[in-house]
């Protein structure tokens, strides 16, 4: 059982529906988070994400639905009585003070004294890995360490719920997946209850208690990594979570690759589950692409009229024929 | 309750400061000019020769003082928006100097300067023509056209000029064909900010162009100060308050154009080439350096040697004046002082209510409180000094009402400088100090206010110089002898013949300019970061 299991749900949204200009953002959207626990709210850009973190912050305003705080209605409270973080994609540093006033900020509003403020400054800064940097200005950061130090200002006054809104989006992909990792250890370790955007599925993977697949102003699937990935029931889930073999079938259930179902929809291969046959019998196929993926080859193969990918221990030359073996369960049925 | 009591006063003081001090005395003149007796005057001077002459001259001087400025700011413009060379910074810093040098200063700048060149009199005269006029407008306004052309010049995508040579275009081909069709919301918007200063110039016309030449501002002048005829006067000032706001409606049209597609880029600036910068530089001495340099010459100059004896005069009264010119200038530095407080002041709420108010007081106050500036100084002082001659509002004997009219020049700079700079305070960091659980009046407090200071103290500069060499509204106000403000006594002693009076002169016009130069210098080195339209 998880976390979120044993403990009643801290924040609630109902029915949430906010709409900007004549757009609808968001559309009766429900969503829990429970104490502790990291929620990763995956989508493609222009989903409504941002605004939905901007909503439960409360500096949107919905017309209709929810923001609900263990049992306490939010919705009409202003932001800065909600006691919620959120660290922003650019940062959005204050360029007038230095990195130790910018984390001291939240503490300054809340009324600490000045000796309170500069221990917990100086354990905030020690948590996100910059002791040291307190007086440095913050024109003179790298990104990374921009994005630390926004991440420390949201943490300093102890937010009950963090939101970080595509916090690494503009760095480079190798400190991103660097800054991921230290984030997740951080973030688990002292059991900060997040909301977490992003719409880089690998991200979401390394980081979610639970992974939500934002769609339509909706929640379109909610779970653990392993329940929605093995299980994403709608080919708009699958692709927003990097599945990549969808497959057509026809009225009667078939493909290039047999028969896979028992009527016309789409179904998904599970991954590792087409393989290259070893012996002499399977699906004939003809390679068409090879790329190597950091720790294995996928060979882009043609069927029929259709292409899958499949792992290979190496690249096989463009136009080779191979065969294909389909294992047992292989398909996941995808119901839209 | 407290928050609404910070509202009125924001919307409240500067509305009523403007209300006391420009629009009253403004409606004061149309009051005159379209009451029965006024309007028999105006409606005479269609038919007036003289009228027509006067206004025909306005209008043409301002035409080619504008064209002559911008042919000779472009390539500056281009040259500090562009390219990279050593004292960059310093160029761009002195180039706005001129812009607030007193009239009067430049006024004596250039009246030393064809003296020393012998253009003064004889078969090349300029002293007294229509060309000193238009160099001196030149040098003033040059300023004007390269900062704001340069700016938006500099935040310019070059990609774009680049691709147009990569397609082929020629250097001059790209720039027609690209660049210049992109300048020009710019352009215009400086050209006509220029225009409308050449239509309202005063000071310079009065000494360079001597007696022989009238725009309508001297003549309201010379009808309302010498011949106390307030009618004529009236009838002029209506008239130019016309011209003012459909040059103002104009160009505020065209300012409006300009905001749109600007966006800031880091561009990659080439080293500026050894001719270009000599032949940009050297023009811009020759224009603007020359008549300064003339000036320190000859305010060291006495006896037939160099000598201090001008600036140790400048201590002695002289029987021309009520005052010594020292004292004159204590005069100035006290209203300038007064002047900026209370510019900082009005300019710095009623910026709040720009930036944060509802939309349409919004825009009244944005347009309302800019007016003064265009406004020529004339109309400001005849204002004053035919409105505010009554109880209860008889303030002609007050000593406060010159830094009050410099004032009102001061707060369309604190407010240029002001409201762009709280403008582009990002959203975001409002928003991320109100999660952070900031509430309004703090955010106000420890984000805007901040941020805002570096903004003010720019437009305080401005406001600061501008009233020490305050001219054209000053010599408008009555005065108590002792309070002559340092300019008044420039003028005075540049009017006067006598080589005796000419050094004190000229050493009181360096004084002023150093002054006034030094508080733009010092803008200049705070500028950083903010500094809105400046």
């Amino acid at each position: 059982m998880g976390r979120w299991g044993v403990t009643s749900e801290m924040l609630r949204v109902e029915g949430l529906r906010v709409v900007l200009g004549e757009v609808v953002v968001l559309d009766g959207l429900d969503l829990e988070v429970a104490e502790g626990e990291i929620v990763v709210l995956l989508g493609p850009s222009g989903c409504g994400k941002s605004t939905l973190l901007r909503t439960i912050v409360g500096l949107e305003r919905p017309s209709g639905g929810r923001v609900v705080w263990s049992g306490e209605d939010l919705t009409s409270t202003a932001p800065h009585q909600r006691d919620f973080g959120l660290v922003f994609q650019d940062h959005a540093l204050f360029p007038h003070m230095n990195v130790a006033s910018n984390v001291a900020f939240g503490l300054r509003v809340a009324g600490l004294a000045v000796a309170g403020r500069e221990a917990r400054v100086a354990e905030v800064l020690d948590l996100v890995g910059l002791e040291g940097f307190g007086g440095r200005s913050v024109d003179t950061l790298s990104g990374g360490e921009a994005q630390r130090v926004a991440l420390a200002r949201s943490l300093a006054p102890g937010p009950r719920l963090l939101m970080l809104d595509e916090p690494l989006g503009s760095l480079d992909r190798v400190l991103r997946d660097r800054l991921v990792e230290d984030l997740g250890v951080l973030l688990g370790g002292i059991g900060q209850a997040s909301i977490y955007v992003t719409h880089d599925h690998d991200e979401a993977f390394a980081l979610a208690d639970r992974i939500a697949i934002m769609g339509e102003g909706r929640i379109r699937r909610i779970g653990t990594v392993a329940e929605v990935w093995s299980d994403p029931v709608s080919s708009y889930v699958a692709r927003c979570l990097g599945h990549e073999n969808l497959v057509e079938l026809d009225r009667s259930g078939g493909c290039a690759l047999g028969r896979l179902g028992d009527g016309p929809g789409t179904v998904l291969l599970r991954p590792g589950q087409v393989v290259l046959s070893q012996g002499p019998d399977g699906i004939e196929a003809t390679v068409v692409g090879s790329l190597f993926r950091s720790d294995r080859f996928s060979l882009r193969v043609a069927v029929g009229d259709m292409e899958v990918l499949i792992p290979a221990a190496e690249a096989v030359p463009n136009g080779s024929g191979v065969r294909l073996s389909v294992g047992p369960d292989a398909v996941i049925p995808l119901t839209v | 309750m407290r928050g609404h009591l910070i509202r009125s006063l924001c919307v409240g003081l500067p509305a009523v400061f403007l209300g006391v001090f420009f629009v009253f005395p403004v409606v004061s003149i149309l009051g005159l000019g379209l009451s029965s007796g006024g309007l028999e005057h105006l409606t005479g001077l269609p038919g007036s020769d003289t009228f027509r002459g006067v206004a025909w001259f306005t209008l043409w001087q301002a035409v080619v003082s504008t064209v002559l400025t911008v042919v000779v700011a472009l390539p500056a413009a281009h040259l500090t928006a562009r390219r990279k060379f050593r004292g960059r910074r310093l160029v761009r810093a002195l180039t706005t100097v001129p812009f607030v040098l007193p009239t009067v200063v430049v006024g004596g700048a250039f009246l030393a300067l064809f003296e020393r060149l012998g253009l003064d009199s004889g078969p090349v005269t300029l002293t007294h023509t229509v060309w000193a006029v238009l160099v001196a407008h030149v040098f003033f306004n040059v300023a004007v056209v390269v900062r704001t052309v340069g700016s938006f010049w500099e935040g310019m995508d070059p990609g774009v000029e680049e691709q147009a040579r990569m397609l082929g275009a020629s250097p001059l081909r790209a720039f027609a064909m690209v660049t210049l069709p992109r300048l020009w919301p710019a352009i215009a918007s400086a050209a006509s900010i220029v225009f409308l200063f050449c239509l309202t110039s005063f000071g310079v016309i009065l000494l360079l162009g001597g007696p022989g030449i009238a725009t309508l501002e001297t003549e309201i002048w010379r009808h309302a100060v010498w011949r106390g005829d307030f009618r004529a006067a009236t009838a002029l000032a209506v008239v130019q308050l016309v011209a003012v706001i459909a040059v103002v409606a104009v160009g505020n049209r065209l300012q409006r154009r300009r905001a749109v597609g600007l966006r800031t880029v880091v561009a990659r600036t080439p080293v500026a080439g050894r001719w270009e910068l000599a032949a940009n530089l050297g023009l811009l001495g020759l224009v603007m350096g020359l008549p300064v340099v003339v000036l320190v010459e000859r305010s060291f100059h006495s006896g037939g040697g160099y000598s201090l004896a001008n600036y140790r005069a400048l201590a002695v009264r002289v029987d021309l004046l009520p005052l010594t010119a020292l004292e004159a200038l204590v005069n100035s530095l006290v209203f300038a002082m007064v002047a900026v407080a209370l510019a900082v002041t009005v300019g710095g709420l009623a910026s709040l209510v720009v930036v944060h108010g509802p939309r349409a007081l919004s825009r009244v106050f944005d347009l309302g409180l800019m007016l003064p500036l265009g406004a020529s100084a004339v109309t400001l002082g005849f204002g004053m000094l035919i409105a505010l001659d009554e109880p209860p509002l008889d303030l002609r004997s007050s000593r406060w009402l010159v830094p009050v009219a410099h004032a009102l020049i001061g707060v369309p700079f604190v407010m240029r400088s002001l409201v762009p700079t709280l403008r582009s305070i990002d959203r975001r960091l409002r928003e991320a100090a109100a999660v952070l659980g900031a509430p309004p009046a703090v955010v106000r407090r420890w984000i805007d206010f901040p941020l805002a200071v570096r903004a003010l103290s720019v437009g305080a500069g401005f406001a600061f110089a501008v009233s020490l060499g305050e001219f054209g509204a000053t010599s408008f106000l009555p005065r108590q002898p002792d309070r002559m403000t340092a300019p008044l006594v420039l003028f005075r002693l540049l009017g006067t013949p006598g080589q005796q009076l000419r050094g004190q002169a000229m050493a009181l016009a360096v004084v002023l300019m150093v002054l006034t130069g030094l508080s733009v210098l010092a803008i200049e080195t705070r500028r950083g970061s903010v500094g809105g339209d400046l």
